[in-house]
């Protein structure tokens, strides 16, 4: 940013106008919609004194809940890569009957209502449901249980990682496999070698998506979840119920957690994705 | 390595790529196959490669059957028309690919490899790149890397598809001798593809001629500009004069014309008379077998080129000497030094 102002300085007369107006605007809307909320929420912590805030947080419910959202979103993510990897091959790379379908089918769970998503779920998961049903005979409980919020937050990930690794991987020329085919590489090696290094940085975004939607995910996993405390409750629930309970300072200490980890994470996967980009220079 | 094709078919849906196609190269030769698009040039050469299967026919490499083996085992290197480098790793690493995927059985150690990557980068005389990735090369430099690291494996049989076609035309000059001169310096068989016939002619032991998937004349760069096999040779190949002619009663006719040429042993009906440019020698009138007006002369390069009407109703471009006098409104006569006439 500070790049940019100081070469705008520097060169009055550019071909793009309209660099003043632009950060202006963009700075302003940045601030009103997510930095002045945030910072207000930073605010309101520090009402309660570090001892406080200290306890709240070593409560063993605030760990659980946080165990189990940061926890099994990163499960989801991972399940989600792997899974989204291999949908988005197929719809990429081969001609089948009823591939736009498919296709348009992974953008559901964007367009859902995470509640009409959280019931279906549950209703499917259920003791008595089409899959509970299975599930439970061998010994399997999904819903009302940590499985279930698992389940939930592989529904509401999967298009992210579909929808960020497509394009990256429509755009690799298929001539690349056959080079490294006639080079020798066996099928893996080509798998290993060069295509996924080429879709790394944009699996990394995807993974990174994924896991963000999967920690904020509220309505769906509410649903199934039981939420019991110390086991299926999830942090932003127990936001919710210490709101409920007018306790909102304690509120706003989990949410400041939540908002802290998450950032160190997207952070620590945004570098990792650079560091990837960074061998396959740009074009 | 010597290499057999017969009977070659290829089709995609209704549309014959091949259709039926014999060929044979002989071992260090470096052959062009010379096509417009869609002649089924490029097919043949992935179809040699491993990278497409035939419908029907047989590949062989030595005697041995080829399309038994896959892409893998053939051992054939292959040049992309785009390259097809592999852009998240360095030139060097590109190199050396071939050798890093080779079974842990036969694979040299690092320094081996090392060593053989820094005299394929030598031999392309890029060594100064080996750290650069291939987003930052020049395409003649793409191209140039993507032969050393098809070459890096030892192929037994180098391929290359439109080597040069998406470079500029400069660089594909350049590039056109470095590659006759380095084929001279490590004579593995090679076969190449291009749509450009002065790059065929130039660079090729023999050239292949192909169109709609059939073979139309194989033979060496002078003879298949001196004596093409075919109609669609000799337009393909160099600038031709084609006169739509008459033959019948032991003489041609072009349009109401009789034409002073021999008619012997040609069959009657309706044919087409091929002359090259530079063949159409300029006289006074009444002196040859053509009588025509100028209508444009132009001067620049070797020759003048002159349009003629023909008192025939044709109107031709003709290449004449320099120093032969010609003006618009003169009227000359035309006398095919060489000359070939094909049916239909």
């Amino acid at each position: 940013m500070a790049g940019g102002l100081v070469s705008a300085v520097a060169a009055r007369r550019r071909t793009l106008p309209g660099f003043g107006l632009t950060m202006g605007l963009t700075l302003s809307w940045l601030s009103v919609i997510i930095l002045i909320p945030l910072a207000g929420l930073f605010l309101k912590s520090f009402e309660l004194s570090p001892e406080q805030f200290w306890n709240i947080l070593s409560s063993r419910r605030t760990l659980n809940a946080l165990r189990v959202s940061f926890g099994l979103a990163f499960a989801a993510a991972c399940v989600n890569l792997v899974m989204g990897s291999i949908i988005v091959w197929a719809l990429v790379r081969y001609r089948f009957p009823g591939r736009r379908i498919f296709d348009a089918i992974v953008d559901v769970p964007f367009a859902l209502p995470t509640a009409v998503a959280g019931v279906a779920l549950t209703a499917l998961f259920a003791e008595k449901g089409w899959l509970g049903a299975p599930l439970a005979e061998l010994g399997i409980k999904v819903a009302f249980t940590p499985i279930g919020i698992f389940v939930a937050m592989i529904f509401i990930g999967i298009p992210f990682v579909v929808r960020t690794v497509q394009p990256v991987l429509q755009d690799l020329d298929p001539e690349i496999e056959e080079a490294a085919g006639s080079l020798g590489a066996s099928r893996w090696q080509t798998i290993t070698r060069v295509i996924l290094p080429s879709l790394a940085p944009a699996l990394l975004t995807g993974l990174a998506l994924a896991f963000a939607r999967a920690v904020g995910e509220y309505g769906s996993v509410i649903f199934i979840a039981g939420n019991l405390p110390n086991i299926s409750e999830i942090a932003p629930l127990l936001i919710v119920i210490r709101l409920s309970e007018f306790r909102y300072a304690d509120a706003t200490a989990i949410a400041v957690v939540m908002l802290v980890v998450s950032f160190v994470i997207i952070f620590a996967v945004n570098r990792l994705q650079r560091w990837a980009q960074s061998r396959i220079p740009a074009r | 390595m010597t290499i057999e094709v017969k009977n070659l078919v290829k089709k995609f849906g209704s549309f014959a790529a091949l259709d039926g196609v014999d060929l044979k190269v002989n071992d260090g030769e470096l052959l062009a196959l010379l096509g417009p698009s869609g002649s089924g040039k490029t097919t043949l050469l992935r179809i040699i490669a491993g990278l497409d299967w035939p419908d029907s026919g047989e590949v062989s490499f030595n005697g041995e059957d080829a399309l038994a083996q896959g892409a893998r085992e053939r051992h054939v290197g292959f040049v992309f028309q785009h390259y097809a480098l592999f852009r998240h790793m360095t030139v060097f690493e590109n190199v050396a690919f071939g050798l890093r995927v080779q079974p842990r059985a036969i694979r040299k150690d690092e320094a081996t490899i090392r060593a053989r990557v820094k005299e394929l980068l030598d031999l392309v005389q890029l060594d100064w790149l080996a750290d650069r990735y291939p987003s930052q090369l020049s395409g003649g430099q793409r191209q140039r890397i993507a032969l050393a690291r098809a070459l890096a494996i030892e192929p037994r049989i180098l391929l290359l598809d439109e080597p040069f076609g998406a470079l500029d035309a400069k660089v594909r000059k350049e590039l056109r001798k470095w590659l006759r001169s380095l084929h001279h310096e490590i004579h593995v068989t090679s076969i190449f593809v291009t749509h450009d016939q002065e790059e065929a002619l130039e660079v090729a032991n023999r050239v292949v001629v192909m169109d709609k998937g059939r073979i139309e004349q194989i033979g060496s760069p002078g003879d298949v500009y001196d004596n093409p096999a075919t109609a669609f040779v000799h337009g393909f190949i160099g600038e031709s004069i084609v006169l739509p002619i008459e033959i019948g009663d032991g003489a041609i006719r072009l349009g109401d014309r009789q034409l002073n040429l021999a008619a012997e042993g040609l069959a009657p009906g309706a044919s087409k008379l091929f002359v090259r440019r530079h063949d159409m020698l300029v006289g006074p009138p009444g002196s040859g077998a053509f009588e025509g007006a100028v209508q444009h002369v132009r001067n620049f390069g070797p020759v003048q080129r002159a349009e003629v009407a023909l008192s025939g109703g044709e109107t031709i471009e003709i290449d004449a000497p320099r120093d032969k006098e010609l003006r618009a409104g003169d009227t000359i006569g035309l006398n095919p030094r060489r000359y070939r006439i094909f049916a239909g």
